[in-house]
């Protein structure tokens, strides 16, 4: 969203966070996920939907997740709220919001920074709204339960947040029923309540998949508005890569339950590592190409939670596959523009890499590039 | 037009609708206008993209075309032949070559038969060849919709990704050897990389069967990908029609210029205009907005576009507008003949 350079910003990003509040966690980023498992348990064993994931998050930031379906995305989403449900599942690793560790949080814990730190707008709004009470009073009752509001107080500020999100005649919509708002005013309708008390964070899963484009668009600048307003960070889910394209600070690629590639939206889009982002990206139709070009579609299909290959998840799919791709798992590496990484033992444009800039040299070796907004 | 008019049909057409109008009847008496005066037609071996955001009538304009849902009103000639007027007998003698391949591919297998009977069925129910012949028809639309038919057969729906379903869907409308296939939003509900391949493959398939395609779908590029010609939707109305590369290189309808704008672009460093709509609903099917349809969303709307609606008209080869201001050069719209798609 903004184009300031990646590796300059969180020095002052963390340093705005302290002046503004002192609590324990904020001299670090916003959110840290570290090794992040989920997993459904069942009698074929434990089919792992968010398989070692990692990365950080800094106050005020878009990160876009980008995958295909079954990829983990929603789980992942789900994880980081707690928000998964009770039965059957497996999970590890760490979630760590503002120094605090979700993953150990009990649920009344939780129900405390829901809302009010972190919140989440979901895929369909009607999914998240109470078809039986009115919309006004659905933001309100967040506001009271959180913020101890009088009632007429809280009726303003309903309002006055619906105003926020562009509805029109809001003292009249807020008398309204879910289901007499069209699907964009819904969302803008669940946009508001996951607004109202403020959060630092808000997840939006496939905010605007079940809309019109034109909606869409609007919903995504909306949401980009409040955000950069608010100084909210934000974690942007997706299947079309076309919506985090200019709205995302930092990409993170998922398939089959892994981060393949992750970096600064810029480095990810123009210059992919992974050959699956690659081809993604390459089997997207565009309306700058003429009509009937053919697109390079990724044969095969993502493979089954309990039947993924042993080696590089991509690899019985991969063009540039080899007998190490079969064998080995890569791990998550940085190259040379910093922040950039990915799951790939043969990565695109390698030798012009090794012949790049010699000052660089010296992160790919080590492998400890600067990870200023996604780290492992 | 979100207007009306027939500026833009040609002669000889392999599909021609003119006038279609499709209402539903709606609580307290009340019409839902779902499709109301379009007109378009398709050429032999030509494929034409319809788009518009959900609810403008896309489906239903299939499924009139189709004869599954009577038109209120309206033609519909397809190889000559006037379709609203045939019944029984003589409608399904023309079935078998006008086919669709429906909205939702998983919904529309049936998930308690098997693939094979599925496929099959229209063979059966049309007696085309013997038993063996039929298998061997059922077994080569499966291989070239790129399926193995052997495993493929005797599995049912729930065993096969929404990407395998919209393979078995089209399969199964390949199997009479259709003319005409009409294929509504085939890719919408894929992840895109499926997408590309059913893209891929309906072209294949299209050279392959020698078909004529309509192909609806709410997504711009992806129509573009597939279309020579495309005709955008509003609420129930045509916007304009006209070749592919000039619809999106010169739109001439203020709502085309509003999806185009609003198409995510998966490059950071595109830079993205403001959608130019008004803010607002779309406005409800039952009370359409008199004049020009899109007027309460449109910039640039005036009070005539309230008054009177605007006809189809060309502004360049083969390209029409249904707008009183299109987005356009106005010299360059007014040195066109109004009269030049009726002769070709
Ligand atoms: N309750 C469940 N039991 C077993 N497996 C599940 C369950 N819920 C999800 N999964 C599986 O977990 C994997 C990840 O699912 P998830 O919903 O996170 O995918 P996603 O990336 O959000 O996909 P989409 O784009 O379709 O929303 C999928 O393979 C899915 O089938
Ligand atoms: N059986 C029906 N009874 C009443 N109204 C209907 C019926 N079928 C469709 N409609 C209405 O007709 C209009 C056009 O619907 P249609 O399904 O053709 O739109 P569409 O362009 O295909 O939309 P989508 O992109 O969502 O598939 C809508 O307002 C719809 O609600
Ligand atoms: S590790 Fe091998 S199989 Fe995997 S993406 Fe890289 S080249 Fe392809
Ligand atoms: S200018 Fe008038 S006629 Fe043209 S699209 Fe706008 S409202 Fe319709
Ligand atoms: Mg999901
Ligand atoms: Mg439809």
């Amino acid at each position: 969203m903004r184009n300031t350079p990646v590796a300059a910003d969180p020095v002052s990003l963390t340093d705005d966070a302290a002046a503004d509040d002192s609590a324990p966690g904020d001299t670090g980023p916003l959110l840290q996920v570290d090794g992040l498992r989920t997993g459904f348990r069942s009698s074929e064993g434990t089919a792992w939907a968010v398989d070692d994931v990692s990365f950080q998050l800094e106050q005020g930031r878009t990160l876009g997740i980008v995958g295909e379906s079954g990829s983990g995305k929603t789980m992942l989403a789900r994880s980081i709220m707690g928000l998964l449900p009770r039965a059957n599942i497996e999970c590890s690793g760490q979630v760590l919001f503002r120094g605090l560790r979700l993953d150990q949080m009990q649920p009344s814990e939780l129900r405390r920074i829901w809302g009010t730190e972190m919140s989440m707008v979901f895929q369909d709004p009607m999914t998240s709204l109470n078809p039986v009470v009115r919309v006004g009073r659905q933001i309100t009752e967040v506001l009271r339960a959180h913020r101890r509001m009088t009632r007429s107080a809280a009726d303003d500020a309903a309002v006055e947040l619906m105003r926020s999100v562009r509805i029109p005649e809001p003292e009249r919509r807020a008398r309204e029923y879910p289901h007499q708002l069209s699907g964009g005013m819904r969302q803008r309708i669940g946009i508001a309540i996951a607004l109202a008390c403020g959060p630092r964070l808000l997840i939006a899963d496939e905010p605007t998949t079940a809309l019109d484009v034109t909606v869409q668009s609007q919903i995504l600048d909306l949401l980009q508005q409040q955000q950069s307003e608010r100084f909210m960070a934000m974690i942007l889910v997706t299947h079309d890569l076309g919506v985090v394209a200019g709205r995302a600070d930092d990409i993170a690629v998922m398939y089959a339950g892994q981060i393949v590639e992750q970096g600064p939206a810029r480095s990810v889009f123009r210059t992919p590592r992974m050959p699956y982002t690659d081809a993604l990206l390459r089997s997207i139709p565009r309306v700058d190409d003429p009509s009937h070009t053919r697109l390079a579609a990724i044969a095969g299909r993502p493979p089954a939670l309990l039947d993924r290959p042993p080696g590089c998840r991509f690899a019985p799919r991969c063009p540039s596959a080899q007998d190490r791709c079969r064998q080995d798992a890569p791990p998550l590496v940085g190259g040379v523009d910093p922040g950039h990484r990915y799951r790939c033992w043969f990565p695109l444009g390698a030798e012009a890499e090794q012949a790049g800039p010699p000052g660089n040299a010296h992160d790919t070796v080590s492998g400890r590039v600067p990870m200023p907004s996604a780290t492992t | 037009m979100a207007g009306s008019g027939t500026a833009h049909l040609r002669e000889d057409a392999l599909l021609r609708v003119q006038d279609l109008v499709v209402e539903f009847p709606s609580a307290g008496g009340r019409t839902v206008h779902a499709v109301s005066g379009v007109s378009f037609d398709v050429q032999e071996g030509e494929t034409l993209g319809i788009v518009g955001e959900s609810g403008c009538g896309k489906s239903t304009t299939g499924w009139a075309v189709m004869q599954l849902r009577r038109p209120t009103s309206g033609s519909v000639v397809f190889e000559g032949e006037e379709l609203t007027s045939l019944r029984g007998q003589d409608l399904r003698r023309v079935r078998p070559r006008l086919q669709m391949i429906f909205q939702d591919p998983v919904s529309s297998l049936n998930p308690r038969r098997r693939i094979g009977d599925i496929v099959v069925e229209a063979l059966r129910i049309w007696r085309r060849g013997n038993a063996a012949g039929q298998t061997e028809k059922v077994w080569e639309v499966l291989a070239a919709v790129g399926l193995d038919p052997d495993s493929v057969v005797s599995r049912r729906r729930h065993q096969f990704s929404g990407g395998q379903c919209q393979r078995i869907s089209i399969a199964r409308a390949l199997v009479l050897d259709p003319k005409l296939v009409i294929c509504d939003e085939p890719v919408s509900a894929l992840d895109v990389s499926v997408q590309a391949q059913i893209l891929n493959l309906l072209e294949d398939m299209k050279a392959r069967y020698r078909l004529t395609l309509v192909f609806i779908a709410h997504d711009l590029a992806v129509v573009k990908n597939i279309s020579d010609r495309v005709m955008v939707m509003y609420l129930g109305k045509v916007c304009e029609v006209g070749p592919a590369e000039a619809v999106y290189a010169r739109p001439a309808h203020h709502y085309t210029s509003a999806l185009l704008s609003a198409i995510p672009v998966a490059d950071p460093g595109h830079e993205r205009q403001p959608v130019p709509l008004v803010e607002g609903q779309l406005p409800s099917p039952i009370a359409p907005p008199s004049g020009c349809r899109f007027r309460t969303r449109c910039p640039a709307a005036q009070s005539r576009c309230s008054e009177e609606e605007p006809q189809v008209r060309e502004v360049s080869s083969g390209h029409f507008t249904a707008c009183h201001y299109p987005p356009i050069d106005p010299d360059v719209a007014a040195a066109v003949p109004q009269s030049a798609g009726k002769a070709r």
